[in-house]
């Protein structure tokens, strides 16, 4: 607990490198039994995955649906997040804590995730319990009661959720000011867990009205992974989710977009807390799937190249070589239906100071450049990628993870199963051309997170 | 340590989870969530010069797996040279043999394999996942790094001045400094009272002769435990054991360390002016041989070890919105044992939250469970045992080991069931009675006088 700061940001950053590197899952062992990846839609629009994996009596049944922080109305942020909570208690079917009390029955777990793009809610169960846990989950999707007094008390929970993870944590309040600041129009500006304020003022016909236009079986998609098959998976999900009638059809996810960066920024929080400054340099860049072609994953492997990893430029130099940092690296975020933010971060060790530490990682962002990466370099890359594909597949949630989260944010099967050939199509060429175009030292956000003034650092 | 490594400054948080909120961060952070082999089959495999490993073949993925532990930890670390345990695990993939730290990392870069280390206060355990086409090669570096660390003059300094960094930037985290006074308050000169990192005086202190010589004394034979996983045969198996272990010293030089009943009944409080206040409560545990093992754990888990369910759940989130987790946590360590309870809550609600938490104390210790919490909680603790220990090649790993070390035996997993299923009601009541009758140490971290302790 004591790291999860520092792990968060590893595992992000491990999510991402899955999420571009969206494993060929399906095509190592197409020849082998039914163990690719399969995919349909049900009448009613409910897409649906699934994963094939019979290594163990176990399934994972995940929902996810097309509609996250950034889909909020404006004035209305948090309701995504809001809403999640809420779809734990009762509905016309069962009271609060039936649900779960049924998952716990079986040994089986249990949880929900929101983010800017999506809200997803998933069960670990053996494979037994699917039809249940379709039942149960179909049924919360259009049946829920959301009482006066269940929103009250969840509101305090979710109040005291932001308390305990962002104004209590002096990191987490820097990254949401310098989220803020480096969009300046596109709602990934503003916090998934949303602003005090308005999560106070969310009311019942609000989270009544986000209910009935997003939770609908035309804007979600099922995922699906363990020990079953595409033909068992489809009865059953007809027999529960396909029953529920479509909704009307939602518009396009046409939010409002960045214009052109003008201008550098920075954002400097200092608390009494902060011993070791550090800092982090800020862009984004088009998503996966507003790229152009072959352009995302040239970002991708120009990350890598530069900062994922002990062997990354950034932490050879920095750390190893000068000296003069505790830590330097970079990531990318994962996979986002706008934009994706590409970080650089550094802190200083010993004599150094924040000065040189910044000095020291603009002169890498300069040379790769103006240099480019070397034909080794792409290579490693590439092998790192591939070879954390051949990791992923040992765990069925990481799979359904990432399935989930490319399918709600615009993608398609086929992009995460082709994504070798993808990797394979970038040069060294492609790598700089894109280090060109979106590392400009002119329009960076840099966040600073320092000691209170008069400290020594 | 490699937390420490990978520290990324301006991360955006990217979800938030409904759950309880330790419970639920693991799940985002870790995706620790695979399920296996719910009947897994593991064969115990015995090398010519005797070392032991436990195996679980699958040869459905061409991963091999390997997690072994040397018993020894932080508790092992010698007066004035704290920290020297961690300061080793960030070392093993800094050189080795005739490979300096840049030709160590770049052959292992080059085979695509994962290796890590770490520890806590009780073993340094190491991890390495790799591909099974070239096993051999990652093996051998693999022995390298165990028996013939190179502990070179640069790198030292390097890990050394990363992990001072780490301890500095703690040094006025109110949160950090409240865990750690909790520490020393309920240890005292116990080896339990320090970080595994050490202060900056003890890391200062460490030289390179050192860490060769804590080396020599704590990785051997005597004290070590392996668990195999993945495309490996029992044959092949038991020659890489050899290979890769048979060049340890035989037995391990460890320091006795003893038993320790934690100093509770104390009242710690770490005044800062935060918007919310950070409770812990710590009451006595239990040992994981006790006989009352299972019905402390059960105990446990009505009490807080439940996500969704659990009297701290549903009193203090569900029926009054106090906080965003309220959990508690069984931590059965080699020397010391403990029940801990945790939440956060805005700075004004903190004496009501901790006398919500008192009265579930007080509910458990007098009445104890009821018939159908019992039921509920051995019927989640028996069918969760495959999602949270078998889920995955690593998970596997970690559990061949920890079933060897606690010597609950090679049938263990087909008889866990039965031994949870003879846990009687009155066995938890007495539970309640035995861990939960003290009065606890009580952790304040928050705004000053917000919460007194009532016993």
């Amino acid at each position: 607990m004591r790291n999860s700061i520092a792990n968060v940001a590893r595992n992000a950053a491990f999510a991402f490198i899955v999420a571009v590197a969206a494993p060929s899952i399906a095509t190592a062992q197409e020849a082998q039994d039914d163990t690719a990846v399969s995919s349909f839609t049900l009448e009613n629009g409910l897409e649906v995955v699934v994963i094939p994996d019979h290594r163990a009596p176990v399934a994972t049944h995940m929902l996810w649906y097309k509609v996250g922080s950034a889909d909020e109305e404006p004035g209305k942020s948090g309701i995504a997040h809001f809403f999640e909570h809420l779809m734990f208690k009762d509905t016309s079917t069962y009271p609060s804590g039936e649900f779960s009390a049924a998952i716990a029955a079986v040994g089986g777990s249990e949880n929900a995730f929101t983010s800017y793009d999506y809200t997803a809610y998933y069960q670990q169960i053996a494979p037994s319990e699917l039809p249940d846990m379709m039942r149960f989950e179909a049924d919360r999707m259009r049946n829920l009661v959301l009482s006066e007094e269940n929103i009250e008390t969840e509101r305090q929970v979710v109040l005291e959720e932001r308390r305990q993870r962002t104004d209590n944590v002096p990191s987490s309040i820097l990254s949401e000011e310098l989220n803020a600041t480096l969009y300046q129009n596109h709602p990934y500006g503003i916090p998934i867990i949303g602003w005090q304020r308005e999560i106070e003022g969310l009311t019942h016909d609000d989270l009544k009205s986000f209910y009935d236009r997003f939770y609908t079986p035309n804007n979600a998609v099922l995922v699906v992974a363990g020990d079953v098959n595409a033909g068992v998976v489809r009865d059953m999900a007809e027999e529960t989710y396909g029953k529920i009638p479509r909704g009307p059809d939602l518009p396009p996810r046409a939010r409002p977009m960045e214009p052109d960066q003008k201008t550098a920024r920075e954002v400097i929080f200092r608390d009494p807390r902060v011993t070791v400054p550090n800092l982090s340099i800020n862009w984004f860049v088009p998503s996966a799937r507003r790229a152009e072609k072959g352009e995302f994953e040239a970002i991708a492997i120009l990350s890598e190249v530069l900062g994922e990893g002990l062997r990354s430029r950034l932490y050879q130099e920095l750390v190893v070589k000068q000296g003069i940092a505790s830590s330097a690296g970079s990531y990318l975020q994962g996979a986002a239906y706008d934009y994706s933010a590409l970080v650089v971060y550094g802190a200083p060790r010993g004599e150094a100071d924040l000065e040189a530490v910044e000095e020291a990682l603009v002169a890498e962002i300069e040379k790769i450049k103006s240099e480019g990466i070397t034909p080794e370099e792409l290579e490693t890359a590439r092998t790192k990628i591939l070879r954390d594909q051949i990791f992923m597949r040992d765990s069925q949630v990481r799979s359904a993870n990432l399935f989930g989260a490319v399918l709600a944010t615009g993608g398609k099967v086929e992009d995460i199963t082709g994504l070798q050939e993808r990797l394979d199509a970038v040069t060294v060429e492609t790598v700089q051309a894109a280090a060109e175009r979106y590392l400009d030292m002119n329009h960076t956000v840099k966040g600073y997170l320092l000691p209170e003034e008069g400290e020594r650092s | 340590m490699k937390q420490m490594l990978n520290f990324k400054p301006g991360f955006y948080m990217r979800s938030y989870l409904n759950a309880g909120a330790f419970l639920a961060l693991i799940f985002v952070l870790i995706l620790v969530v695979v399920p296996a082999k719910a009947a897994v089959e593991i064969q115990d495999v015995t090398s010519e010069k005797g070392i032991k490993a436990w195996l679980v073949e699958d040869h459905s993925l061409p991963i091999v797996t390997f997690q072994f532990s040397f018993k020894s930890g932080s508790a092992q670390d010698p007066e004035g040279k704290e920290g020297i345990a961690n300061l080793m695990t960030g070392l093993f993939d800094e050189g080795a043999g005739d490979l300096d730290s840049d030709a160590f990392q770049t052959k292992m870069e080059e085979l695509g394999a994962e290796m890590s280390f770490r520890t806590n206060s009780d073993e340094i355990s190491g991890q390495v996942r790799m591909l099974a086409e070239n096993s051999d090669e990652v093996l051998e570096l693999v022995r390298l790094a165990v028996t013939a660390p190179r502990f070179d003059t640069g790198p030292v300094e390097r890990i050394r001045g990363q992990i001072a960094v780490g301890i500095r930037s703690d040094e006025r985290d109110p949160r950090k400094q409240g865990y750690l006074k909790l520490s020393e308050a309920l240890y005292g000169d116990h080896p339990y009272a320090h970080p595994d990192e050490g202060t900056l005086e003890s890391l200062a202190a460490i030289s390179p002769e050192d860490l060769k010589a804590f080396h020599a004394r704590v990785f051997a034979r005597s004290n070590l435990t392996i668990g195999v996983v993945g495309d490996i045969d029992a044959e092949r198996l038991a020659s890489v054991l050899d290979e890769v272990f048979g060049e340890l010293p035989a037995e391990a030089g460890l320091e006795p360390v003893e038993s320790i009943e934690p100093n509770l009944g104390q009242e710690l409080r770490v005044d800062y002016p935060l918007p919310q206040a950070t409770l812990q409560l710590v009451y006595p545990g239990v040992e994981r041989d006790d006989p009352a093992f299972f019905s402390a754990y059960l105990l446990n888990q009505i009490l807080g070890g439940g996500v969704f369910s659990s009297r701290l759940f549903e009193e203090v989130r569900e029926k009054r919105g106090l906080a965003y987790g309220a959990s508690s946590y069984l931590h059965s360590r080699d020397h010391a044992q403990t029940l801990a309870i945790q939440t956060a809550t805005r700075a004004e609600q903190a004496g009501e939250t901790l006398s919500v938490i008192q009265d579930v104390i007080a509910g458990l210790r007098d009445e104890g469970p009821t018939q159908k919490e019992l039921d509920t909680a051995k019927t989640y603790v028996i069918g969760s045992y495959a999602i949270n220990n078998l889920d995955s090649s690593t998970a596997i790993a970690r559990t061949l080991v920890g079933l060897q070390q606690d010597d609950l035996g090679i049938d263990y997993i087909e008889r866990r069931a039965d031994l949870i299923n003879a846990v009687t009601l009155d066995d938890v009541k007495d539970a309640a009675k035995r861990l939960l009758s003290q009065k606890p140490a009580l952790l304040v971290i928050g705004p000053a006088e917000q919460a007194q302790n009532g016993g």
